[in-house]
């Protein structure tokens, strides 16, 4: 029978905790200060002494101790959807609502299967698309250049991503050929784009590619920098689909031969879902960068929802407020990246007890 | 025929010509396509254009700059200015990256929330939003007028940060950073290296020292020497007018990339560590304190020697990507590689040169971070039997 313990007391733990020797008192101590003095700093500036409503906006800034939160209440149509015309916006709002639980609802494991998340997210940017630009159904046609704010954000994701992950499949699946003249070329055009910027990428993209494309293809500067995006995120996510093939033994690959598979079936039923798992954690860590990143294409001269941000307090009511208009708009990359990040570690736990 | 269409040697040969041949012919298509675009609107193409004077100034430079420079040497600013704030911000974000991973293994859980509380805020918010967000902070700060005064020596302003500095030439600055360098290897050399194990301590400390002593020597001949005739040696900012002269001036836009990548960085380097730490076998640290040896010193020999070979190779590809990363310096208007690339174009024009003259200039500082981090991981690695787990 094995030997059971007694549980330790609150008490006991507390101290085990924070006050096991003098050293680890001493840094109870100071960083609990630490703790105290910047939250109760933080509580007093963004809550208590705060001024919420565009009403009161006199009591805010000039001289005043607490946060202005006024600003967002004033500007957050602004931050939320840009330079989309203001009676439009209800749209923008839908279609930035439609993408979102698309993307929820494909996180979700009864939609596990190619064809259903297919329908799945072409139905989720066919509703985008019509609903953005418009010209159909008596909505009006509003031009790419005036998307903006969240919406753009969202849109600018899930394009890379649905671009990349496919092409990433195929580089992996090209990079790791038998054909050494194959193998190799795509080794050198993933390492070679692995280790340019992507600000260089997505600024080549919209400056270079109009040159060098024939004059019959579309040149909207916003596709080409998505397009650019893609192939950068897909250059890194096919070397992390490699990783995972790779920890993979060879003894299924060669169980499949002998059962007669052919390639094709060898690869979507036992090497991709089998790679997909293993190389989880850090495909997740490359989609949360790549949500983060988006936030590039300000530089290039997109209106998402960090350059609409500078807007909103970039006039002479607002310009003191930027740390309120710069926390809110943290915010809300916070959440996303945030519940990104945590989905990840439940599939973890989920795909741990699966192979158990 | 058809049956040679069956060989799989045949096949596979085919399918290697048509791939590779399919990449030469798309840049073929995309080369012949923009030589017509670019004579359609009468662009001359080649790299003639670097011998010519730029006719514009950049706000921050290492080397002497002027508008009659050329475009060769305003790349070649941009280049060093790019390597001078990864340098900074790489080894910030390595020191607060390591405080952070040590304060998340130390045990103490108050120590563990705020290193987890930093992490999970700076992690999971854009570099881009937090580079805007000190910028803005750092541009609010009082004119300089009101500047606020730290013991009449230094000064933070909305013009940058104000400090005092020596009068002597960058050269000779950058040169006793190099012989420091030199110094330090040599020292860490002669103190871990092999061959010097049966050296007497006494010998070994006499020779450290003399090292210790060269160095501070060799740094006050060259201060000396790149002196700025006519001037006192300390340079102390003070007020004149609108605005402050002498001193070291930190600009917002530099202080802001550098705060921003090494805050953002840290939190990078920060798990890498703690992962690292918590590589470490727990045996290793109990079988330490069996010998006597005490929490510092199983900490300074015993696990932070090993967490370091097992982070290495993680780290080395975060450094990679963080001196990428320095490209953001532009949102803020940093004169950085990628900062001098566009402004070129949109002077000179000659957009497709001046982006193959920037994918090569990155393709060629990362690789060779790469080689030389990848050389030193070869170098200090466990080898042979100490690799057992």
């Amino acid at each position: 029978m094995a030997k059971t313990y007694a549980k330790p007391g609150i008490l006991e733990q507390l101290r085990a905790d924070y006050f096991s020797n003098k050293l680890d008192a001493a840094m109870t101590l100071v960083f609990g200060t630490l703790v105290i003095w910047v939250v109760w700093n933080l509580l007093g500036w963004g809550i208590i002494h705060a001024v919420w409503t565009q009403e009161n906006r006199e009591m805010c800034g000039h001289g005043g101790d607490g946060a202005c939160w006024a600003v967002i209440d004033a500007r957050w149509r602004l931050i939320l959807f840009g330079l989309y015309p203001f009676e439009e916006q209800w749209r923008s709002a839908i279609a930035c609502i439609a993408i979102i639980t698309v993307g929820i609802l494909s996180c979700v494991p009864a939609f596990w299967h190619g064809k259903k998340l297919a329908a799945l997210w072409i139905t989720g940017f066919a509703i985008y698309y019509v609903l953005m630009r418009g010209g159909v159904f008596g909505l009006s046609e509003v031009s790419v250049q005036d998307w903006g704010g969240l919406s753009l954000t969202i849109f600018v994701f899930a394009a890379v991503t649905l671009l990349g992950m496919p092409t990433a499949i195929i580089f992996a699946l090209l990079r790791r050929s038998d054909l050494p003249w194959i193998s190799r070329t795509m080794g050198l055009i993933i390492d070679s784009i692995r280790s340019l910027p992507l600000l260089s990428i997505m600024f080549t993209f919209a400056v270079v590619l109009p040159f060098v494309l024939p004059s019959w293809l579309p040149t909207e500067k916003l596709y080409l920098v998505v397009i650019g995006y893609a192939l950068f995120f897909a250059c890194y996510q096919a070397e992390i689909i490699r990783g995972g093939m790779q920890a993979l033994s060879a003894g299924q690959e060669e169980a499949a031969k002998a059962l007669g598979m052919s390639y094709w079936q060898r690869i979507s039923y036992i090497v991709l879902p089998q790679a997909f798992r293993n190389a989880l954690p850090p495909t997740i860590n490359q989609l949360v960068i790549t949500f983060k990143e988006t936030s590039l294409v300000v530089i290039i001269g997109f209106f998402e929802v960090l350059a609409s941000g500078n807007a909103a307090y970039g006039n002479s009511d607002w310009n003191f407020a930027h740390i309120e208009v710069y926390s809110f708009v943290g915010l809300i990359y916070f959440i996303f990246v945030f519940s990104l990040s945590r989905y990840g570690a439940y599939l973890e736990r989920r795909l741990a007890v699966a192979t158990r | 025929m058809p049956s040679l269409l069956k060989t799989k040697s045949f096949r596979d040969n085919a399918a290697q010509v048509g791939f590779v041949g399919g990449l030469i012919l798309l840049v073929l298509l995309f080369t012949l396509t923009a030589r017509t675009n670019l004579e359609a609107q009468g662009l001359t193409s080649g790299f003639g254009f670097l011998e010519r004077s730029t006719g514009w100034r950049v706000s921050f430079s290492l080397i002497e700059f002027d508008t009659s420079d050329t475009y060769m040497k305003v790349i070649w600013v941009g280049i060093l200015n790019s390597l001078f704030l990864g340098a900074i911000s790489l080894s910030l974000a390595t020191i607060l990256g390591t405080a952070i991973g040590v304060m998340r293994v130390s045990g103490n859980k108050m120590a563990e929330l705020i290193g987890t509380t930093y992490v999970e805020i700076f992690r999971n918010l854009p570099l881009l939003l937090q580079v805007f967000f000190w910028y803005a902070i750092l541009t609010s700060l009082p004119q300089p007028r009101e500047a606020v005064n730290i013991a009449e020596v230094a000064f933070l302003s909305s013009r940058g940060i104000y400090m005092p500095g020596l009068n002597v030439t960058g050269l000779s600055v950058f040169f006793c950073a190099i012989t420091l360098i030199c110094c330090f290897s040599l020292w860490l050399w002669i103190k871990t290296a092999r061959q010097f194990r049966a050296m007497a301590p006494e010998r070994k400390i006499l020779i450290s020292r003399l090292i210790w002593l060269g160095w501070l020597a060799a740094a006050v001949i060259l201060l000396a020497y790149g002196r700025v005739p006519e001037t006192p040696l300390a340079s102390i900012p003070y007020l004149r007018g609108l605005n402050f002269r002498d001193g070291i001036r930190i600009s917002p836009e530099l202080l802001a990339c550098i705060i921003a990548i090494s805050v953002y960085g840290g939190a990078y380097i920060g798990e890498i560590v703690r992962a690292g730490f918590n590589a470490v076998p727990k045996g290793q640290g109990e079988a330490g304190h069996a010998l006597g040896l005490s929490n510092w010193q199983t900490f300074t020999r015993i696990r932070l020697p090993l967490a370091i070979r097992a982070v290495l190779p993680t780290l080395i590809n975060q450094y990679v990507w963080l001196f990428k990363s320095t490209t953001i310096g532009i949102a803020v208007g940093f004169v950085d590689f990628f900062f001098v690339i566009s402004t070129s174009i949109s002077q000179a024009g000659q957009t497709l040169e001046l982006i193959a003259i920037l994918m090569g200039g990155f393709l060629v500082i990362n690789y060779t971070l790469a080689w030389v981090l990848n050389r030193v991981n070869d170098a200090i690695k466990l080898k042979g039997t100490q690799l057992r787990t």
